[in-house]
């Protein structure tokens, strides 16, 4: 169990600006995530969810302390290691940041030729099936000009998932969804996470994800308050 | 279009389906690479028309060797040289012919209205050799005083004209004051310095340019034994000629020596060459704006590619793969723009402006040259897109 934990953070410091504007915003986190789970990061505003995601996430550089991803050490990491780590792991932003001129089916193969993996019939094909499994099969050819906001995200959690990623980080992935489709959005995630055991990091405000989560973490002012599991 | 790329490169074709999703930015680009494709055009045109009419006049000599005064860098500029210097020439070993040349510029007055400049060369009548083979036998006519052959191409001059000139009807114009009866005509073509030629024999020439000596010809023309080595004549004729005040070269040098001279160092060469660099300017920097600004506006999109792993030779290709499309799509536009404003050129401006396969293949590497340089400077801006920044 220890030995596969997919991340293990201990000491984690970060501070943000340079010189007199240099500020701390992460004191001293220590967590160890145990693979299959779906764990929630909470706290109030500017407490430090985004900034421990991205450092666990392989998208920031780690400053002081160490962390672990998918047992690569990330502090001191050199640029090809990161490259190589951000592969194994899937992305779901709080934009859907699609490409707004690539079509659903499209965006979702850009998840997969990262990989190399296949053919373009191939990818092609893997990329419409995940897109109907979410919903979207008559949605395929659209541009996320003429997808509603649901839909976008869906797309993007499609993206995320199609290469079957070891991980998934996901910042506040419903935040600009309506209640109904970040309900669906979130189910989707679980649902694929547990049929396929992946690890999934989670920030959220909603509460009704929280139902769904196997342990709540808590921030305040950057350092751990509270962690359960449930 | 989009599944060929996919075959070609291997991925999916991002440059393109950005650029087409754009479809104002793609149109504006191309036609900025277009414009700056037709003004290299058009430049490089003058400069080969420069070229082509520098070259004209020489079509009508044979000759091996040509000796110019030492200041001469055309037909018609520089010093005389002194006839006495055939004398010694012929002396040489190989040589087998000298001919004095005359050259000068004199005003055709066409009508009451247009006048037009030609260049006067003129050739003893006995020295019918040194006349290219098509026109040698037109020459020999010449030997009746103050006759002349004209040049068919003239500007200002016009069908009907040429068409009434025969040698059973000569027709007389004044030239340099001088009654001068056209005897026949002959193509050559106008230019850039002269509105054509005229061709008569050294008397005729003498008469009209009364400040000018039989004894004092432009040039020296001389002929080499069939077989024999003109580099080793001109190394003797250097031996035995003051080469501080002649200069001797073959008749393809002085030939290849004029033209360069007249696009690199006369104002209008220059003016065309300076030209042809601020097209290639144009193009650069507007691709370079496109390009930047397409980056700019996606970096969002790079970003979340970042994020997802996609390292910076993937963005590198996305940028190369814009600036090759937008090269290769402008420039089909901006050649076929450039064929039609050569024919203008042409009918307006009365000289030769062709197209070549050579200045469209180099002017299409250009293109991608210079699209690929603006796609590198543009791609500094990618190193901005960092994933941390997208939360
Ligand atoms: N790029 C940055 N430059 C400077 N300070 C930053 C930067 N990003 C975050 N911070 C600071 O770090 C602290 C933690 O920010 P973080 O974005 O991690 O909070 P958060 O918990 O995600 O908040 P929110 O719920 O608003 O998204 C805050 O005080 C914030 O101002
Ligand atoms: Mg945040």
């Amino acid at each position: 169990m220890t030995a596969s934990s997919p991340i293990i953070i201990k000491g984690l410091n970060h501070w943000f600006g340079q010189g007199e504007a240099r500020k701390q915003a992460i004191f001293d986190v220590n967590l160890k995530i145990a693979p299959g789970s779906l764990t929630v990061l909470m706290g109030p505003s500017g407490s430090g969810k985004t900034t421990v995601l991205t450092l666990m996430a392989c998208l920031r550089n780690v400053q002081e302390g160490s962390v672990t991803l998918l047992g690569q050490e990330l502090l001191g990491a050199e640029e090809n290691q990161m490259v190589a780590l951000r592969r194994r792991a899937g992305v779901i932003f709080q934009a859907h940041n699609l490409h707004e001129s690539l079509t659903a089916e499209q965006n979702v193969r850009m998840g997969l030729e990262v990989h190399g993996k296949g053919d373009v019939a191939q990818q092609s094909l893997a990329a419409k099936h995940i897109l109907t499994q979410l919903g979207l099969g008559t949605r395929i050819n659209y541009l996320p000009s003429s997808l509603s906001g649901g839909q976008k995200q869906r797309v993007a959690v499609a993206r995320a998932l199609a290469p079957n990623p070891e991980i998934i980080f996901a910042d506040e992935p419903t935040a600009a969804l309506d209640k109904e489709s970040g309900m669906t959005v979130v189910k989707m995630l679980k649902d694929l996470g547990r049929l396929r055991g992946t690890t999934t990091i989670m920030v959220t405000h909603d509460n009704r994800i929280l139902e769904l989560a196997d342990r709540i973490i808590t921030l305040e002012e950057g350092a751990v308050v509270k962690d359960e599991n449930i | 279009m989009s599944a060929l790329l996919t075959r070609i490169l291997g991925r999916m074709p991002i440059g393109w389906l950005q650029l087409v999703h754009n479809k104002g930015r793609l149109a504006a680009a191309l036609a900025g690479v277009a414009f700056a494709n037709i003004l290299v055009f058009v430049q490089l045109g003058m400069l080969g028309a420069i070229t082509a009419t520098t070259v004209q006049p020489y079509s009508l000599l044979k000759a091996d060797i040509m000796i110019s005064s030492a200041d001469s860098n055309t037909l018609e500029d520089g010093g005389n040289v002194a006839r006495q210097y055939m004398l010694r020439a012929l002396s040489v070993p190989g040589i087998t012919a000298a001919a004095p040349i005359y050259i000068g510029k004199l005003s055709w007055q066409v009508d009451e209205r247009r006048s037009s400049t030609l260049m006067a060369m003129a050739l003893p009548v006995d020295a019918g050799d040194f006349i290219s083979s098509k026109l040698r036998a037109q020459f020999l006519h010449l030997a009746l005083p103050d006759t002349a052959i004209i040049d068919r191409g003239t500007r200002g001059g016009s069908p009907e004209i040429f068409d009434k000139i025969t040698l059973d009807h000569p027709v007389v114009y004044e030239l340099n004051n001088r009654q001068i009866q056209f005897v026949d005509t002959m193509l050559v073509g106008a230019g850039f310095t002269s509105d054509g030629n005229i061709l008569m024999a050294d008397q005729s020439f003498l008469h009209l340019f009364a400040n000018r000596s039989s004894s004092a010809p432009s040039h020296l023309l001389l002929q080499v034994e069939e077989g024999a080595s003109v580099a080793r004549s001109i190394e003797l004729l250097q031996q035995i000629l003051p080469t501080d005040i002649l200069r001797i070269r073959s008749l393809a040098d002085a030939q290849a020596d004029d033209s360069s001279y007249q696009t690199t160092e006369r104002p209008i060469g220059i003016i065309f060459g300076l030209g042809t660099l601020v097209g290639i300017l144009v193009g650069l920097v507007i691709v370079y704006q496109v390009l930047s600004t397409d980056v700019a506006d996606h970096l969002k999109e790079y970003a979340t590619f970042k994020a997802m792993g996609y390292g910076q030779p993937f963005f590198l290709g996305v940028v190369f793969e814009e600036a090759l499309i937008l090269a290769i799509m402008g420039f089909i536009p901006g050649i076929l723009a450039s064929l039609g404003l050569y024919q203008i050129l042409e009918a307006k401006a009365g000289v030769p402006v062709d197209m070549t396969a050579a200045r469209a293949i180099v002017v299409l590497l250009g293109t991608l040259a210079a699209c690929t340089l603006s796609g590198a400077i543009a791609t500094r801006r990618l190193a901005r897109a960092d994933p941390a920044d997208l939360f």
